[in-house]
C-alpha cells in the first residue's frame, strides 16, 4: 500500500516475540494515513491484537519502528470495558477526566458525543442497565470525545448479532466521515472488513504476516444496500480466498 | 503488574466469605415473611416443648434451666430495672465492638491497598494475616488480658483481632479485580497509581469491601462478648451480664442477654447490608457467581 501524504501511523518492520518464545508478528510493514480505513483480518491468534497493542503502546515490539502520535489516539477494545459504577455519562467523561480538561469543555463533549453514538436518555444509566450494542456505543463515544486523529478497533462488533452490528457499522462510517480520523480496523467479518475499509490487509496464521492487500474502491458515504451489489460480493471473495491461502 | 492472581487469598476468601460477595437481591416474594414466621413459631414451639415435657422427664426441673419464652421476656424486658441493666451492657458491649470495627477498618484498608501497590509487601505480609486468622480467639484473650490488662482497650483489641482478616482480605481481593482491559485503558492515559487506586480500584472494590465489613462487624460483635467473658471485669458488657446470671442461676436474665447478644449481631449485619446496597446497589450486578 502506498503511505499517503498525512501518515497518521506506520508500522515499519515490526516483528514481535513475546518473553516465553511466541512469536506473534514478523517483519510487518503498513501505514494508515487521515481518511484511511485500514481493516485487518487474520485466523484468530495471529497476532492482530497485539499489533494494536504495539501500536497503542501497551506492548513493545520487539524489533521495527512504529511511528503514531499516542496522545492523538484512540484505542477501542473487543469489550467495551465501562466502569460498572459510572453511568453512561460518567464512563464517557472519564478519558476526558483523566486528562484534566477543563469542566465545561468536558460537560459539551460528553452531551455532544453521547448524542452522536445514540444514547440521549441513557446518559444516567448504568452499565448493567444497557444492552451490548449500547455498552459498545458508550465505549465508542468515550473514544470520541477526545477526538483522536487515529482510531483503533479490536474487533469492536465481534460479539454483537448482526443486525446491531450492521447498524453500528453504518453509524461508525459516518462518524469516520465527519470527523476525519484514520482507522485502524479488526475483525474477523470479512463482509464487515469490506463494507468499512478503504483498504484490507490480509494477516497470516502465527507468527502473523502481511500476505495480502486489498484496495476497496466505493466511495463514501457507502449506503447499507452496498452489501448487496455484486462488485461488493466479488471483493468479498477476493479476500476470502486470499484469507483461506493464509491459512495453509 | 496488578494482574498477578492472589492464589491463596481468593481461596480463603471462598471459605471465609459467609455474606457473599454480591449484594443479594432476589426478588421478595410471600415466602420471605411466611418463611421465617413459621420458623420462628416452630422454634418457640419447641423451646415450650422442652420447658413442659422434655426437661421433666430428664432433670425434673422445668421452670429453673428453661424458662418458658414468655417468662424470659416478661422477665427480661418489661421489668424496668432489668431492661435497663441489659440496655446498659448492651451500650458497653456495642462501644467495644464498634470501636474496634471501625480500627480494623481503617488499619485494614490500609493494609490492603498498601498491599494491593506493593506485591512484597503482600507476599510478606499474607502468611502472618493467616496466622492471626488461624489463631483460636479464646486462646489469645487471656495474653492480651495479662499484658494489656482487662479495661476497654484490651476488649477493642479482641475485635480488632477477630475482625481484621476479613477485612484485609476481601478489601485486597476488591482491589485486584478491575479487570485487565480496564487497567489497559487507565494505562493508555498514562495516569499515575494513585488516580488508578482512586478512579479504578477502589470503585471496583467496594462490593467486596462491604462483604468484608459485614462479616468484620459479626466477629467483632463476637470478640466483643468473648473479651467480656474472660475479663470479667471492667463495665459490664452484655457478656458480663450473661456469665453473672448464669452463675446466679437466674436463668431468665442469661437467656435475655443472649437474645440482646443476638439482636446486637443481627441489627449490626443488616446495617452493613443497608449501607452496601445504599452504595453499590444501583451498579453492582447482583448475580455474579
Ligand atoms: N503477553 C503474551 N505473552 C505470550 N504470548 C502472548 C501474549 N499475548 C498474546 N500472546 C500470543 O500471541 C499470539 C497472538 O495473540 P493475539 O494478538 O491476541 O491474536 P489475535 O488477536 O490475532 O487473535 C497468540 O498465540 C497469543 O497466545
Ligand atoms: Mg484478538
Amino acid at each position: 500500500m502506498t503511505v499517503a501524504v498525512d501518515t497518521r501511523l506506520s508500522f515499519d518492520d515490526v516483528s514481535m516475540t513475546f518473553p516465553d518464545g511466541t512469536e506473534a508478528l514478523r517483519h510487518v510493514s503498513f501505514g494508515v494515513g487521515r481518511g484511511e480505513f485500514v481493516t485487518v483480518v487474520g485466523p484468530s491468534g495471529c497476532g492482530k491484537s497485539t499489533l494494536l497493542r504495539i501500536a497503542s503502546g501497551l506492548e513493545q515490539q520487539t524489533d521495527g519502528a512504529v511511528d503514531v502520535d499516542r496522545g492523538d489516539l484512540g484505542y477501542v477494545f473487543q469489550d467495551a470495558t465501562l466502569l460498572q459504577w459510572r453511568t453512561v455519562e460518567g464512563n464517557v467523561a472519564l478519558l476526558a477526566e483523566l486528562d484534566g480538561m477543563s469542566r465545561g469543555e468536558r460537560a459539551r463533549r460528553v452531551a455532544e458525543n453521547v448524542s452522536l453514538v445514540g444514547l440521549d436518555g441513557f446518559a444516567d444509566k448504568y452499565p448493567r442497565q444497557l444492552s451490548g450494542g449500547m455498552r459498545m456505543r458508550a465505549s465508542l463515544a468515550r473514544s470520541l470525545v477526545m477526538d483522536p486523529a487515529i482510531f483503533l478497533f479490536d474487533e469492536p462488533f465481534g460479539a454483537l448479532d448482526e443486525i446491531t452490528r450492521e447498524r453500528l457499522n453504518d453509524e461508525l462510517l459516518s462518524l469516520f466521515q465527519r470527523n476525519g480520523f484514520g482507522a485502524l480496523f479488526i475483525t474477523h467479518s470479512i463482509s464487515e472488513a469490506v463494507f468499512l475499509s478503504t483498504h484490507v490487509l490480509v494477516m497470516s496464521a502465527r507468527p502473523g504476516r502481511i500476505v495480502g492487500t486489498h484496495d476497496i474502491p466505493f466511495s463514501y458515504p457507502r449506503p447499507p444496500e452496498l452489501r448487496f451489489d455484486a462488485a461488493f460480493a466479488e471483493l468479498c471473495g477476493e479476500v476470502s480466498t486470499s484469507l483461506r491461502s493464509a491459512h495453509q | 503488574m496488578l494482574d498477578t492472581p492472589l492464589g491463596q487469598g481468593e481461596a480463603i476468601i471462598a471459605t471465609q466469605t459467609v455474606a457473599p460477595v454480591t449484594t443479594a437481591r432476589r426478588r421478595r416474594g410471600r415466602i420471605d415473611i411466611v418463611g421465617p414466621l413459621l420458623v420462628f413459631a416452630a422454634f418457640i414451639g419447641i423451646w415450650y416443648l422442652m420447658h413442659h415435657w422434655a426437661l421433666r422427664a430428664i432433670w425434673d426441673k422445668p421452670n429453673f434451666l428453661v424458662p418458658t419464652p414468655h417468662n424470659v421476656v416478661r422477665t427480661a424486658f418489661f421489668t424496668n430495672e432489668n431492661r435497663a441493666t441489659l440496655v446498659g451492657g448492651l451500650r458497653v458491649t456495642a462501644t467495644v465492638a464498634f470501636l474496634g470495627l471501625a480500627i480494623a477498618i481503617v488499619v485494614g484498608i490500609g493494609l490492603a491497598t498498601l498491599m494491593a501497590r506493593r506485591q512484597w509487601f503482600e507476599r510478606s505480609m499474607w502468611p502472618y494475616l493467616v496466622a492471626l486468622q488461624a489463631i483460636p480467639i479464646l486462646a489469645l484473650v487471656p495474653l492480651i488480658g495479662s499484658i494489656w490488662g482487662y479495661g476497654l482497650s484490651a476488649r477493642t483489641l479482641v475485635c480488632v483481632i477477630i475482625s481484621l482478616f476479613p477485612i484485609v482480605a476481601n478489601t485486597l481481593f476488591g482491589l485486584l479485580s478491575a479487570d485487565k482491559g480496564q487497567h489497559d485503558l487507565f494505562t493508555l492515559r498514562g495516569v499515575s497509581p494513585s488516580t488508578r487506586l482512586w478512579k479504578l480500584q477502589f470503585p471496583a472494590a467496594l462490593p467486596a469491601i462491604f462483604a468484608g465489613f459485614r462479616i468484620a462487624a459479626g466477629l467483632s460483635v463476637i470478640g466483643a462478648i468473648v473479651g467480656e467473658l474472660f475479663f470479667k471485669r471492667g463495665d459490664k458488657g452484655i457478656g458480663i451480664l450473661l456469665d453473672t446470671f448464669r452463675n446466679r442461676n437466674n436463668y431468665p436474665m442469661a437467656y435475655g442477654a443472649l437474645i440482646v447478644a443476638a439482636l446486637l449481631g443481627i441489627v449490626v449485619f443488616v446495617i452493613f447490608g443497608l449501607i452496601s446496597r445504599l452504595v453499590v446497589g444501583k451498579w453492582h450486578e447482583s448475580t455474579r457467581s
